[in-house]
């Protein structure tokens, strides 16, 4: 049914549809937006919010809800004010990084070159898990064999004297 | 990197005297490469990224009217490239002369005055540029990414770039007069 | 005059360190007593030679000297004597020094010890204490040194040099810059040097380490000599890093103590290993396991140290705890790369010789479960670790520079600690080698079932977010878990001879003081991860712009602005400072003031805040903004953080903990010594 002839009147009535949906979508925003609009400005918790999970480069690492900076004030009132116009608090944060890179998100975005920081990181992860596992593997391996095999060569120790010393030390240990 | 050198022999059988050869060279290579890159980070913060004499490399930026402007636009020209923002007590200081020295150069067509905002916001910015009267092409700093090339220390900051389009200089700070600005150009066009 | 002598001590540091570095080489190949007793008393001279340089530069502090550029930077007229003191650690200059004059002092204790039967690790541990001081004392001697001079040139031009140029004349400015305002703060004081004396003290397990690898005498007895070091070095840095998290909570005005910046963090990966390592190597004590780990852990140790010191000193990161950029960068770079490249090396070269005997019986056996935290201890090193580089990491390949922040690492690592809480209940009451089900739920129950108490009672006021509860659960049944094993032990010793309660308490820990001293610690622990939960995920936060009279109110607690007033104080500051009434539940509580202190010779400005105090909550107060010339008007932003002042109890307990736990007793070493030669002296005569 999905042939070439009929496609184009298909695509043309999806056109239509479509056009419904944003009309009708837009319309639900704009009421939305006058029925969300406070005669009061958002107030300092509001922008505060929003502000703690941005970043901004002037002053590093701290967020940005408690910044001192004059380049950080404005940031906060810039958030206010788009606040005041109805956006979200995604809508801000993406504007922000869109405005000033990344960076001034709390964690990096999955998308681009930050993948490689995800799939590293589980890599690793996993990696330190598996030779865990097989750590642990070994050792129980290990204890199903006889007790005598078990011990080990102790290779450094040609000191008959350090050698007693040091069981005696181990045997008080292990009895404390 | 350590975990690596230390778990994959603790399978080996005891008896071998030596490791194998693979495990050696892997743990050397991640600790070489790990290496490698802490060195090349830190290459790039002594020297910055762009050092004087290097071609400096293409960049746009779209100014606050709108209108768009690459670094390529402008070979043949001196390019005077400064960072600036609203919230900086010190860009303040050397605005007025800035202007004052691209509306001397104006007329000669040689030179060209680039402002990019530094994490600013735009009505500051806009205000910001009404009160000094700049003309001069002013825009924001996209996603902080001329800045990231150039990997400014502060604002004000201002990257002078040759006709042939190498960086010739860099102020950092503020201008004390119109004059340095006058002497820095003028002996790029020579 | 100061100056130069202060510098020709460090020269002569340098020069004394080269020369116990060869005489320490060359005695421990040709295995000479004479050359190596050479380089011990070279390395015994360093200490009383850098404790010149230090107090030259004390003395120029304190004095005023402003003509040196160090101390032009870090002082000013109007600076109390014990911050001008302190300012030889309020720069990179001077905190170089500093950290020199710790490791030196440390590396003389250790040569001061009796070294009887470890004779040939001396030659080695001598190397590589001196190698490390010696770069440092570069470090000072050849880039960043404490006493360079201003002088005028005879052409009136301003320039910095140890010695006069020719032709040139002192300088002396009238006044200097100051320190910076963070740093003037008695936390300041303090913090520095406790991370520093954790810094250099890993030092010395590392030197041992490397010892035991190059003279292949790769047995327990590094381990045995070195484990107190360890635990004197963790307990120092544990302190550095609650002084800072302290000084961060009064001076920082985050209203938070710990913002995973990246000099934190890189303070706090050492730790992280060094923790594993002190449980790792009990296992190694007990049961002959995991030599190689135990190796590998003291060598990763001292790797992030001088890493994490190399990141926050050549300003490879940026941060708000990092010094200036410096040019100390690639040397420091190669020091790093020689240290990495040739541990690794001898790593690998015995790896052999490092075989384990040992065994895994059970997965719930306390070597098991010691395993399982040396995991969890990795991991969110891991997680830490490749944060703190990628950074670095993206801005190479995309030129975008990445932010970590502080609600990714929690989510991250939240869980993570959560499963060590989890651990440090169960693991205590696990035997050696053998442990089921059956005998830890025998010994676990009891406490269990207080902790589920605990869980009821923080469900019935009203506490409904499953990660607190979780928390608390856990928080409450650790708690339990150590107290009953506690009250066992006194229980059986005191039925046993019928001592006193209290006496039985201090004979049981005095007879273990290792194993209770470490249930302290983790008691320590636990009431700081209660107020760790408290403040995360209980913290409110309101702001608001007051008129005088005007009030907001937050958890209960109403603000009301009374006053602002704002004033040069003849100590060179400007101080705003709002006076604000507190009441709770309409109950008068008294008067808080926060303020903004504005440095004038640094520029900058702090946030003190206001804070009130209780062991449930902390009222914390800051001062975000005024009107100049109106005092009649400021914002305040007001914090609740409940539980918070149970961070600062535990890091208190948790101190006590490590006193016991370290404390020195006579050396049970030689105990065993007199015993054996006893035996032998027996042996020989039959």
């Amino acid at each position: 049914m999905h042939d070439k002839l009929n496609a184009l009147p298909m695509k043309s009535v999806r056109y239509f549809a479509l056009a419904v949906l944003l009309a009708a979508a837009l319309l639900g925003a704009f009421s939305g937006r006058a029925l969300a609009q406070d005669p009061q400005p958002p107030s300092d918790d509001q922008v505060n919010a929003v502000a703690k999970e941005l970043y901004c480069p002037v002053c590093e690492n701290i967020p940005l809800d408690v910044c001192p900076t004059q380049a950080c004030a404005q940031w906060r009132e810039l958030i206010r004010l788009k606040l005041s116009q109805g956006w979200s608090e995604d809508d801000i944060r993406s504007y922000f990084a869109e405005q000033y890179g990344d960076r001034v998100l709390a964690a990096p975005p999955l998308q681009g070159f930050n993948w490689v920081f995800y799939v590293l990181l589980g890599v690793f992860a996993i990696f330190a898990v598996v030779v865990y596992i097989r750590v642990v593997r070994n050792l129980k391996a290990k204890s199903t064999a006889a007790d005598a095999s078990a011990i080990a060569s102790q290779p450094a120790e040609q000191d008959d004297y350090l050698k007693r010393m040091e069981e005696e030390l181990n045997r008080r240990e292990k009895s404390s | 990197m350590d975990q690596n050198v230390e778990n994959s022999p603790k399978t080996a059988t005891a008896e071998r005297r030596s490791l194998p050869t693979w495990v050696v060279v892997l743990a050397f290579a991640v600790l070489i490469a790990f290496l490698a890159l802490i060195g090349v980070g830190l290459r790039r913060v002594q020297a910055g990224p762009i050092v004087i004499g290097q071609k400096v490399p293409d960049f746009s930026m779209i100014s606050f009217d709108g209108q768009t402007y690459n670094l390529s636009d402008f070979e043949g020209k001196v390019v005077v490239l400064n960072f600036w923002a609203s919230w900086c007590a010190p860009c303040s200081q050397e605005a007025a002369e800035l202007e004052e020295a691209w509306r001397n150069y104006l007329p000669g067509d040689e030179v060209i005055f680039l402002g990019v905002d530094y994490t600013d916001t735009e009505p500051e910015a806009l205000s910001y540029l009404a009160k000094f009267d700049i003309t001069y092409p002013n825009g924001p700093d996209l996603r902080t990414r001329i800045s990231q090339m150039f990997r400014i220390t502060g604002v004000p900051e201002t990257y002078f770039i040759d006709q042939e389009g190498k960086l010739a200089y860099v102020k950092k700070g503020p201008f004390a007069s119109l004059a340095e600005i006058q002497a820095i150009v003028d002996g790029l066009l020579q | 005059m100061l100056a130069n002598f202060g510098f020709g001590a460090l020269i002569i540091t340098f020069l004394v360190a080269f020369y116990g570095i060869g005489a320490a080489i060359y005695g421990g190949v040709k295995n000479s007593a004479r050359w190596v007793e050479s380089a011990r008393l070279a390395m015994l001279l360093t200490f009383p030679l850098i404790t010149l340089t230090a107090v030259s530069i004390i003395i120029l502090l304190v004095t005023r000297q402003y003509q040196v550029q160090y101390v032009y930077n870090v002082t000013s007229d109007t600076m109390p004597l014990y911050l001008k003191i302190t300012a030889l650690w309020g720069g990179q200059a001077g905190s170089l020094i500093f950290w020199s004059w710790l490791m030196s002092a440390f590396a003389t204790a250790v040569t001061l010890r009796r070294w009887d039967r470890d004779r040939e690790f001396l030659p080695w541990v001598i190397v590589v204490s001196l190698i490390t001081l010696a770069f440092f004392v570069g470090m000072s001697i050849f880039i960043e040194n404490p006493f360079e001079r201003f002088w005028m040139s005879a052409s009136g031009r301003e320039m910095v040099a140890m010695f006069q140029p020719a032709g040139a004349t002192p300088l002396l400015p009238s006044d200097g810059r100051g320190l910076n305002p963070l740093l003037r703060h008695p936390g300041m004081v303090i913090h520095p040097p406790m991370l520093y004396l954790g810094f250099v003290s890993f030092v010395i397990p590392f030197a041992f380490a490397i010892a035991a690898l190059i003279t292949g005498r790769t047995d327990d007895r590094w381990i045995r000599i070195t484990r107190r070091w360890t635990l004197v070095a963790w307990i120092f840095l544990s302190l550095g890093l609650v002084l800072g998290s302290r000084w961060a909570y009064d001076v920082l005005g985050w209203g938070g103590y710990w913002g995973w910046d990246p000099v934190e963090i890189a303070a706090f990966l050492p730790w992280l290993s060094g923790t594993a390592f002190l449980h790792s190597v009990m296992i190694q004590e007990k049961r002959g396991m995991f030599k190689r780990w135990n190796m590998v852990l003291v060598i990763v140790t001292y790797a992030l140290v001088i890493f994490g010191t190399f990141l926050t000193r050549s300003g490879v990161l940026s941060s708000v705890h990092a010094f200036a950029q410096s040019a100390i960068g690639p040397l420091f770079f190669g020091f790093i790369g020689i240290t990495f490249i040739v541990s690794l090396a001898l790593l690998l070269h015995r790896w052999k010789d490092l075989t384990s005997a040992g065994q895994l019986n059970s997965m719930l056996s306390r070597e098991a479960l010691f395993l399982l935290n040396n995991l969890l201890f990795m991991l969110i090193l891991l997680v830490c670790l490749w944060g703190l580089i990628f950074p670095i990491v993206s801005e190479l390949f995309t030129g975008q520079k990445v932010t970590f922040g502080p609600p990714w690492y929690e989510r991250i690592t939240g869980p993570l600690f959560a499963a060590l809480l989890l651990l440090m209940g169960v693991a205590p009451l696990s035997a050696w080698g053998h442990s089921t089900v059956k005998t830890l739920g025998r010994a676990m129950w009891k406490p269990a079932i207080v902790s589920v108490a605990v869980l009821a009672v923080a469900l019935a006021s009203g506490v409904r977010s499953v990660g607190a509860l979780i928390g608390f659960w856990l928080v409450g049944f650790v708690i339990a878990i150590t107290l009953y094993d506690y009250g066992r032990a006194i229980w059986a010793r005191h039925k046993r001879s019928h001592e006193p309660l209290p006496v039985a308490f201090w004979n049981l820990v005095g007879r273990n003081r290792r194993r209770y001293g470490g249930y302290i610690i983790h008691l320590g622990i636990v009431l700081m991860a209660l107020g760790i939960i408290g403040i995360e995920m209980f913290q409110t936060e309101t702001q608001g712009t007051l008129k005088t009279g005007e009030s907001l109110s937050l958890s209960g607690y109403t603000v009301t602005f009374r006053s602002l007033a704002e004033w040069n104080n003849p100590d060179g500051r400007n101080i705003a400072r709002a006076v604000v009434d507190v009441s709770k539940d309409g109950r008068y509580l008294g008067q808080l003031a926060p303020r903004r202190d504005f440095y004038f010779d640094a520029q900058q400005s702090m946030t003190i805040p206001g804070v009130r105090s209780t062991m449930d909550d902390d009222l914390y107060l800051l001062l975000v903004d005024w009107e100049e010339f109106n005092s009649n008007q400021a914002t305040l932003k007001l914090f609740h953080n409940p539980l918070i002042n149970w961070l600062w109890v535990g890091s208190f307990v948790l101190i006590l903990g490590m006193l016991v736990a370290a404390w020195p007793d006579q050396e049970p070493e030689a105990a065993v010594q007199r015993a054996v030669q006893k035996a032998n002296g027996r042996a020989t005569a039959d």
